[in-house]
């Protein structure tokens, strides 16, 4: 068998199962967002699910909603991040601990995370009752609300709290790769401790922290379980109000919620470039 | 390097504690509330201690048991499925090089990044017609979709570093291509693939929307059962069952913390876990 056949025989099932399930999932949704079904009859194509989806202000709200939590949750997990690595990669007490927690979190799935946040920053939750026992509330009506809350404060704690791990880990590694040597040199020449991070160190480790960044912006904007359980339900996470209209008893909802799916679909192919661009300015992985 | 000034340790060293208890803060109440008899606002500690949630999510009527032994299976299959399937891919993936690879590692990079709702609502429909929602069959399947490219690219880094010429030593010794597999090429990539199949065996673990849409609420595994009874205000059932849901991972952590480093390929799927 020649080297390239042996090759094509190797990839082809990995490739079947992604090319049936992924992207046949993907394309099974685009044409029924497009309302395209010859199995059933319907042979011409509409956009008509977009026109209703794109022209509800549910969904406005919901899609604003949901770009504010990604956004802010990912550039606040990426700079704590940062900030975690450069505390991380010098010895300080307790700096194994840290480090074990880190992972620790990692294997801790977003779920149980969020039950967490739930039972730390709900109005009777563990902060509630320590603002109580300070005299700083009467009820737990006076805490001030952190859960269910229109700017998504518990969902975006929950995605910081297990995302800055997940990039720190990455920067970590690409930091002790580097080594401090370049920063050694910059502050030889006279530059100051923040003049060595910023101009030597940050530009190395930038494509690291982009690409780490990319997949927690795109998994942010589709996650299910943890806007469905921390978030308020009006107006709710994309994901959550794409899920509710799938599930709906009125099936004419259904390409609506295809729509949904295929505007998430989407935003994740724009983080995709981008990963790959990072990747290829990495060094190609 | 020169001393840091001692502000500058002092500094460190309190960031270093904040970090610390950052990163427990949102287990202790969990852990908490599954030994607390009523714990009620605005009582920092329960009044009294009991084992009653652990008794009931230990017991036979909860359902917890038969979720866990569900949810480990599932998780087994898809892993040994991306095993089976994922290994050959990631050898032609790390040691090939051929026209259009850029685009077949986009391929199987994709359902890494993109979420699995927006898989999962046009899969369904399929599956529908397949007889395959609401069964453990059609679960295990659709866990296939982040496992089984996670496993692959695991295996492509490990075989990016391995090297064929031990086999073609094998082959000209004699040996079969069974024999060459089993006693060369296996020991080599067995390490890389006990730690990529215990991280696809936690991605599996911790799916939740993929189980939920093709499960179609039958097949309920610990994350639907654990969201139930969270969502539910049974704080004490979740503060147990989250117990146990964490329990594999630290697990596979304390078997492998000295692989979880950002330069493993391992990480990069952890992000949706």
């Amino acid at each position: 068998m020649s080297e390239s056949l042996k090759t094509f025989v190797r990839l082809a099932p990995t490739l079947a199962v992604i090319g049936l399930l992924f992207f046949g999932g993907l394309i099974m949704g685009l044409m029924r967002s497009v309302n395209y079904m010859p199995v059933i009859g319907l042979t011409e194509p509409n956009l008509d699910a977009y026109r209703a989806v794109l022209s509800d202000p549910d969904f406005l709200r919901s899609f604003g909603l949901t770009l504010h939590i990604s956004l802010t949750s990912t550039i606040l997990s990426a700079v704590l991040a940062v900030g975690s690595a450069l505390l991380l990669r010098r010895s300080f007490a307790g700096r194994r601990l840290a480090t074990f927690l880190f992972q620790l979190n990692l294997t801790v799935p977003h779920l149980v995370g969020a039950i967490g946040i739930l039972y730390l920053f709900s109005q009777s939750g563990s902060f509630a009752r320590l603002a109580h026992a300070a005299a700083l509330i009467d009820r737990p009506a006076d805490f001030p609300a952190l859960i269910y809350d229109p700017y998504a404060i518990g969902i975006i704690l929950q995605y910081v709290w297990k995302e800055v791990p997940f990039i720190g880990v990455i920067v970590l590694a690409n930091m002790q790769a580097i080594g401090q040597d370049y920063e050694a040199v910059a502050r030889s020449l006279g530059a100051t401790r923040w003049q060595a991070i910023r101009h030597v160190l940050l530009p190395q480790i930038w494509p690291g922290v982009l690409s780490a960044s990319v997949i927690v912006f795109a998994f942010t904007f589709g996650a299910y379980e943890i806007p469905a359980l921390l978030g308020a339900s009006y107006p709710a996470a994309l994901p959550v109000l794409a899920y509710r209209s799938y599930t709906d008893v009125d099936l004419a909802s259904r390409p609506e919620a295809m729509a949904m799916a295929m505007v998430i679909a989407l935003m994740s192919a724009v983080m995709i470039l981008i990963y790959t661009r990072a990747a290829r300015r990495r060094g190609g992985r | 390097m020169d001393r840091d000034p001692v502000m500058l340790r002092t500094l460190r060293g309190l960031a270093g504690l904040a970090l610390i208890l950052w990163l427990v803060l949102p287990l202790i109440p969990l852990a908490i509330w599954s030994f607390a008899r009523g714990w009620r606002f605005p009582d920092i500690l329960p009044q009294s201690w009991t084992l009653q949630a652990w008794d009931y999510a230990l017991s036979d009527t909860s359902g917890v048991l038969d979720s866990l032994t569900l949810t480990i299976w599932i998780a087994l299959c898809a892993t040994g499925l991306s095993i089976l399937i994922g290994v050959p891919a990631g050898r032609a993936l790390g040691l090939s090089t051929f026209r259009g690879k850029g685009l077949v590692e986009m391929m199987i990079l994709a359902p890494i990044i993109v979420p699995g709702i927006a898989v999962a609502l046009g899969l369904h429909g399929v599956f529908i017609g397949l007889g395959l929602t609401n069964t453990t069959t059609g679960v295990i399947l659709v866990h296939l979709i982040p496992t089984l490219p996670y496993m692959t690219l695991v295996m492509a880094g490990i075989f990016a570093n391995y090297d064929t010429a031990f086999e073609d030593q094998a082959r000209s010794l004699g040996a079969s291509p069974w024999q060459t597999f089993r006693h060369v090429t296996l020991p080599a990539i067995l390490p890389g693939i006990i730690v990529g199949g215990l991280f696809a065996f936690l991605v599996s673990w911790s799916q939740y929307i993929l189980t939920l849409l093709i499960g179609g609420g039958r097949v309920i595994t610990l994350p639907l059962l654990l969201f139930n009874f969270a969502a539910s205000g049974r704080n004490d059932i979740a503060g147990a069952i989250g117990m146990i849901y964490i329990l594999p991972g630290v697990l596979v952590l304390i078997l492998t913390a000295r692989h979880l480093t950002g330069r493993n390929a391992a990480i990069g799927g952890l992000g949706r876990l």
